[in-house]
């Protein structure tokens, strides 16, 4: 079983963080929340595996 | 026209015992006349036990209540000799379409495994489930089978003893007395056997109530299942369109928790809403109409000595998922033939305690999903009602969102993983037989395997000897020798053998698998055997 890789993986930090902020200009809280929803089960499908998925699920509650 | 619910199929008549000075004690006395009861009562009889049924009203349900029926109870009702009239009068369906909002995000084909003699749904009024149910009985009765159905025979008071329970009944003409060795409470959600017992029933109240209005019209809509999450016609809340036989038409509307009852359910505003859905021009009759709210409970035990809870009285779920009754049929499945048993003096009283571990196993599945539907129909908080509309939007799009869209898991039936009757699994064959598991059917010629199995201990042998009858400590297990070269369609092999060359299956008389092997072993087999009687 992989595990849920906790150390850094993107290929350009910086290029994604600025992806992900763009993606919500101009969005209300509302629209915000929504997308933000639409694109965890997204990225949670292409994951596929719900061991990881807990994994990740655990690692955002911890660091809260 | 009379309403088959409105007609009485077992007027009040004066019984023996009410003349009587001496209490008569019977053998088994079913509570309730409901889907559970009667069913219970059917299976009894055909196995020539003395069976007594009473119930507080003489009709059906009173309106179409249960709608669904999935294809294990059909399959229950074969074996009973009422599934041929459930299925000729019901409707098949296997289309559904979801709604978000003002659109239609997708339909789905439930398309059903091909190789199976009953579909994998029905949609049938349970007042006409039980109607059947009742022909069922009287054809037994009149057969000369031990049973008999008291209409307007309330329980009034219990006394629970060791090897009996005493009863009080009410009728129109007063009270009487009667005692029985075994008592099957079969009296529905508000059980008035449990109440007097003083048993718990805890769970989880969900704050919803619906709206059901059955309507009777002549509309084009094709036989599919519609749900509506979030419509323009009913905001924030869903709604379900789904058909029954006799151009009936289940409407349900969500309302959520704080409403007027008496408001809802008066036929100007079931109108309006009826007219707002489906358009204003619809002309249709209500056959019947009701609010319902829904709770998620079962029973920490369902049998207390020789009093035994089925069906509702020991488990409910919300709507969703279909598994009130559906789950119900398999209680009385697995129960019948452990009591046949005890009662015949072939297995000891402790096997009863089976039936407690595999059909709490089941409630506890049924609760489960019928929970998680429930959460995903009305949304417990923001964040949860964000992810399901997410999910919703998703789904119009792309594929993978589909699988989590819940608007009910339709009922399937449990498999008694880990129960105390199951043989550790000694083949490595396909995971759907497994010990624990309902036999899956599969066509064999001109019929299908089910048929051939009864409701007697089976040896079933595939590709392997094995004596054709064994007699293991007053249990009788018949053979039915089958091979791959009859399985023109190989969903024997593919349900039954999987890579194995050979299986010998032990199965129970309620069409589970209690063990398999790739051959035959007269000392493990019989040890098998002791094993799923509650004898090891
Ligand atoms: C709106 C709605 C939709 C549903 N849809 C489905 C569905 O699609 N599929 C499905 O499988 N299930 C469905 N269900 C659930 C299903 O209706 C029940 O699970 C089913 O009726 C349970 O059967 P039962 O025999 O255990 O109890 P009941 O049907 O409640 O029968 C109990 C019987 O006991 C009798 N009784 C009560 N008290 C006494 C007494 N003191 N003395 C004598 N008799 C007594 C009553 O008169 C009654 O006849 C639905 C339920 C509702 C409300």
């Amino acid at each position: 079983m992989t595990d849920l890789i906790l150390t850094p993986n993107l290929d350009n930090a910086d290029d994604f963080y600025a992806t992900l902020l763009a993606a919500h200009e101009g969005l209300t809280k509302k629209e915000s929340d929504a997308l933000h929803a639409r694109l965890i089960l997204i990225l949670a499908n292409h994951i596929g595996d719900n061991k990881l998925l807990e994994q990740a699920i655990e690692a955002a509650r911890k660091a809260g | 026209m009379n309403k088959i619910f409105e007609t009485p199929l077992y007027p009040y008549r004066r019984a023996p015992e009410q003349d009587e000075e001496r209490i008569m004690r019977h053998k088994v006395v079913v509570v309730g006349a409901g889907p559970i009861g009667l069913a219970a009562a059917i299976d009894l009889a055909r196995n020539d036990i003395p069976v007594l049924v009473i119930d507080d009203n003489d009709k059906v349900s009173f309106g179409s209540r249960a709608i669904c029926f999935a294809k294990r109870p059909l399959e229950i009702l074969d074996r009973l000799g009422a599934g041929d009239a459930m299925v000729e009068k019901g409707v098949e369906w296997e289309l559904g379409r979801v709604f978000f909002g003002e659109r239609e995000v997708y339909r789905f084909n439930l398309l059903p495994e091909a190789g199976h003699k009953r579909p994998a749904f029905i949609n049938l009024q349970q007042y006409y489930f039980e109607e059947f149910l009742v022909r069922r009985l009287r054809e037994l009765e009149a057969e000369g089978r031990p049973v008999e159905i008291r209409g307007r025979n309330k329980l009034a008071a219990i006394g629970a003893h060791e090897d009996h329970v005493t009863l009080e009944i009410d009728t129109p003409e007063g009270p009487y007395n009667l005692e029985t060795e075994w008592l099957i409470a079969a009296d529905g959600a508000g059980s008035p056997t449990r109440r007097m017992m003083g048993l718990d029933f805890v769970g989880k109240v969900f704050e919803d109530n619906f709206l059901i209005a059955d309507v009777i019209m002549q509309a084009d809509f094709p036989t599919e299942r519609w749900f509506w999450f979030d419509p323009p016609f009913n905001r924030g809340q869903s709604a379900l369109l789904h058909k029954q036989p006799d151009n009936v038409w289940r409407i349900d509307f969500q309302l959520g928790w704080d409403i007027d009852r008496e408001h809802e359910l008066k036929p100007e505003n079931i109108d309006r809403r009826l007219r707002a859905m489906l358009g204003e021009d619809i002309r249709y009759e209500l056959e019947w109409s009701s609010i319902y709210t829904f709770q998620c409970r079962r029973m920490e035990t369902f049998r207390k000595g020789r009093v035994i809870f089925a069906g509702d009285s020991a488990h409910q779920v919300s709507p969703f998922g279909a598994r009130g009754a559906n789950s119900g049929l398999q209680d009385t499945d697995n129960l019948v033939w452990k009591l046949r048993l005890v009662i015949e003096g072939n297995a000891p009283e402790s096997l009863l305690d089976s039936y407690d571990f595999e059909r709490i196993l089941a409630a506890d599945e049924n609760i489960l999903n019928s929970t998680r539907s429930t959460d995903f129909i009305t949304p417990k908080s923001e964040i949860s009602r964000i992810l399901r509309d997410a999910v919703l939007d998703l789904s119009a799009e792309h594929e993978f969102a589909r699988p989590l869209v819940n608007s009910g898991r339709l009922s399937v039936p449990a498999v008694y993983d880990g129960s105390p009757l199951n043989t550790a699994d000694a083949l490595d064959g396909p995971a759907i037989s497994r010990p624990g598991a309902p036999c899956p059917d599969a066509p064999l010629g001109e019929g299908f395997l089910l048929e051939r199995l009864g409701d007697r201990f089976i040896l079933l042998t595939i590709d392997a000897d094995a004596p054709d009858e064994i007699e293991e400590d007053g249990i009788t297990v018949t053979r039915l020798a089958l091979s791959v070269r009859d399985d023109t369609t190989g969903a024997l092999k593919r349900r039954y053998l999987g890579d194995e060359p050979s299986a010998v299956y032990l199965i129970r008389p309620d069409q589970h698998v209690a063990a398999r092997r790739p051959s035959w072993n007269e000392n493990l087999f019989r040890a098998a055997i002791r094993r799923a009687t509650g004898k090891e």
